[in-house]
């Protein structure tokens, strides 16, 4: 019987070593913040901004990094310094801290606080009925409170560049697309790539194909051995974790034949490190470039306005190429068509901030 | 696109698909033949994932080609090293076996990224250079038809994990030791008064299970995934679980669920571009594995019988 208990309270001590173990560093930054009420700010009328990451982390190569950059970016600019008196981050573990981290943040008195991502949707939606009193953006997603400025971005713009550049690329002719879910944000992109393909090399056919996941590298890899043995010779993702089987896929089939092209493109952030393969000890890269979204360029615009005291309350804002919150990353330097591609992308940017050209936002009206 | 091209496409991707799972599968099937129910599989294989990306990083420019076998090897002994804990809460401690497996899952995933934030200071590692890359198998894949169809464009990990099915398959049912690991896990106490060890037995199988876990995870990381962060292992212990139990405890018969598995998966990535199939929605071809399985769950295979102790602590003298 004692040996049953001893066994109980072994596995006890294991999860709780877990949950613990889980909070680690985010300790010292949560008690950062949490000082008493009592102490008379030197600094009133100083501006300060923090932001809720979603369980991706503060360091995610991805959305949460970005949005940290651009707070840090803008701390920068405007003298703060990171703490209390400035800018700051809390880190959720799971779904359910994106409420309680948001609260903790709104009554330790931030003048605006972020939540980053859709996911976070609800929990701002929530939390900013109850703090009449702060303000809060939201990444990827509408929340329509009086207190609550939304940020979208263009993101078809951005794929309509990487689409021109995928065309240009392409000497079969056939291209393909792995999106993550069939869901807006994901169809924007889908909608500007075909229809950036379409204005260079309108014959081409795009080959798209939805994987229903964005942490499933399997699913990305097996898509993309489809299609490239199916003809197509880039690839472009919008699909998270996804896609780095599609990379998986390009660099294995770029080792074994390394005659053959097998390009892909990245998303979101630059993710040229991604596509690095070694052949016979020289280094090839098979990604040409990536659609960018530059959230951390609307982090910081959004600051900035809210500090001059013109916070886009209730306001959806829609970051596009004009407002440079999406972007093309630099074109591979072993892609052959490397000057056309940048002369082409640089004259259907200039069509797209002119207005010229509109890009289309849903797939039915990519024509 | 003809018969040929569609199966060239899905006989690699499924073998890619199962290799992970036959191998976290086979782990299982000794942990659980012998008495010891293991949910915690899916805490194995993160441990072998993350131990696996990490030596690999670490000694990739020493050790050369070589580098993904020796850090799958290292994965192995991780995941063994890891999956004591679970044998001496659910042996020694008679904790609730489900209980302590759970808490192997959590505990490894916490560990992991814990781990990886000390090392690099970021939430997931850099991609790994020396992966397990495609191949086609020397003298075999020339072979026509045959060769084509099963030994190019694929991974040897594959061909590995199919010969070590057949290997427990021979040690579980043909050799005295896999008769005193059944028998441990059938009927403990009557295996103990024919002098078998039933601690030692239990011990020995959670071991091996842990390491067949870790290798699991250090082969779906170094040939999928390519590097480790928190979504890098997301379910694939619980399918090699389920493989476990769609196969009967029989490591022929987890090795052919987890062929089913890819196949289906593969399938319903390919059905897109098939003729008589790309019409369909693309939502029935995405949930077309799991129906399959539950469909094949219940009614193909028939009962599935666990072993009878599993899950069941054995206390000395106690009937």
């Amino acid at each position: 019987m004692n040996k049953r208990k001893m066994g109980l309270a072994l596995s006890l001590a294991l999860t709780a070593g877990t949950i613990l173990g889980a909070c680690g560093k985010e300790d010292e930054k949560e008690t950062t913040g949490e000082k008493p009420e009592t102490e008379t700010p030197a600094t009133e009328e100083a501006f300060t901004v923090a932001m809720v990451t979603d369980v991706g982390g503060v360091d995610d190569k991805s959305f949460n990094q970005s949005a940290w950059e651009g707070l840090q970016a803008f701390g920068s600019e405007t003298g703060l310094s990171e703490g209390k008196e400035g800018y700051s981050y809390l880190q959720s573990q799971s779904d359910a801290d994106y409420e309680t981290n948001l609260n903790n943040l709104a009554r330790q008195g931030y003048d605006l606080v972020f939540g980053i991502g859709f996911l976070m949707q609800d929990a701002v939606n929530t939390v900013a009925s109850q703090q009449t009193g702060s303000n809060f953006a939201i990444i990827d997603a509408v929340v329509e409170q009086p207190n609550v400025a939304s940020v979208l971005f263009k993101e078809q713009e951005a794929a309509y560049l990487a689409g021109i550049a995928a065309a240009l690329t392409s000497e079969s002719n056939k291209i393909g697309f792995i999106g993550g879910m069939e869901i807006p944000v994901i169809e924007r992109f889908e909608a500007g790539f075909l229809a950036g393909v379409k204005a260079v090399k309108p014959d081409i056919k795009v080959d798209v194909q939805y994987a229903g996941a964005f942490d499933k590298a399997e699913l990305g890899q097996t898509i993309a051995s489809k299609m490239y043995s199916s003809g197509a010779d880039v690839i472009f993702h919008a699909a998270g974790g996804t896609g780095n089987g599609l990379f998986k896929e390009a660099r294995d089939l770029k080792k074994k034949d390394p005659s053959k092209n097998y390009w892909a493109i990245g998303v979101d952030s630059d993710q040229t490190a991604e596509g690095i393969v070694d052949i016979g000890g020289t280094e090839h890269n098979v990604i040409i470039t990536s659609a960018l979204k530059r959230v951390d360029n609307a982090v910081k615009d959004l600051s900035a306005k809210a500090a001059k005291g013109e916070f886009p309350g209730g306001q959806a804002s829609t970051y596009g190429l004009v407002e440079e919150g999406v972007g093309l990353a630099p074109i591979n330097d072993a892609v052959a068509a490397k000057a056309d591609i940048e002369a082409k992308v640089e004259e259907f940017k200039a069509k797209i901030v002119s207005g010229e050209i509109t890009v289309p936002e849903f797939r039915k009206d990519v024509k | 696109m003809s018969l040929m091209e569609i199966l060239l496409i899905i006989i690699p991707s499924t073998l890619l698909w199962a290799a992970p799972l036959i191998f976290t599968g086979l782990g299982g099937n000794f942990s659980e033949r012998a008495g010891v129910v293991n949910i915690g599989l899916e805490g194995l294989m993160v441990i072998g994932a993350f131990t696996a990306i990490v030596f690999n990083l670490q000694f990739d420019s020493v050790l050369g080609d070589a580098t993904p076998w020796v850090a799958l090897l290292a994965a192995m002994v991780a995941g063994a090293i890891f999956s004591i804990l679970h044998a001496v809460a659910s042996i020694t401690f008679r904790a609730d076996q489900t209980v302590s497996g759970v808490a192997i899952n959590l505990l490894s995933i916490g560990l992991a990224l814990f781990l990886v934030k000390l090392i690099y200071g970021k939430g997931q590692t850099d991609i790994i250079q020396k992966s397990f890359s495609k191949i086609d198998i020397p003298i075999l894949s020339d072979i026509p038809v045959i060769g084509d169809l099963f030994f190019s464009n694929t991974y040897y990990t594959s061909y590995v994990a199919i010969f070590v099915a057949i290997i427990v398959w021979v040690i579980m049912f043909k050799t005295p030791f896999g008769l005193r690991l059944r028998a441990v896990g059938e009927h403990p106490m009557a295996a103990d008064t024919m002098g078998i060890n039933v601690t030692r037995m239990r011990y020995i199988a959670v071991i091996l299970s842990g390491a067949l876990g870790g290798i699991g995870g250090g082969v779906y990381a170094q040939a999928i995934s390519s590097d480790f962060g928190h979504a890098t292992i997301s379910g694939q212990g619980f399918m090699a679980l389920a493989a476990l139990i769609f196969g009967k405890w029989n490591p022929l018969g987890v090795m052919g669920a987890a062929l089913f598995f890819g196949f289906a998966q593969s399938l319903s990535i390919i059905g897109k571009s098939l003729p008589f199939l790309e019409n369909i929605p693309s939502v029935y071809l995405l949930i077309a594995p799991y129906v399959l399985t539950i469909l094949a769950l219940t009614g193909f295979i028939g009962r599935a019988d666990a072993p009878k102790a599993s899950g069941v602590p054995y206390i000395k003298g106690k009937r």
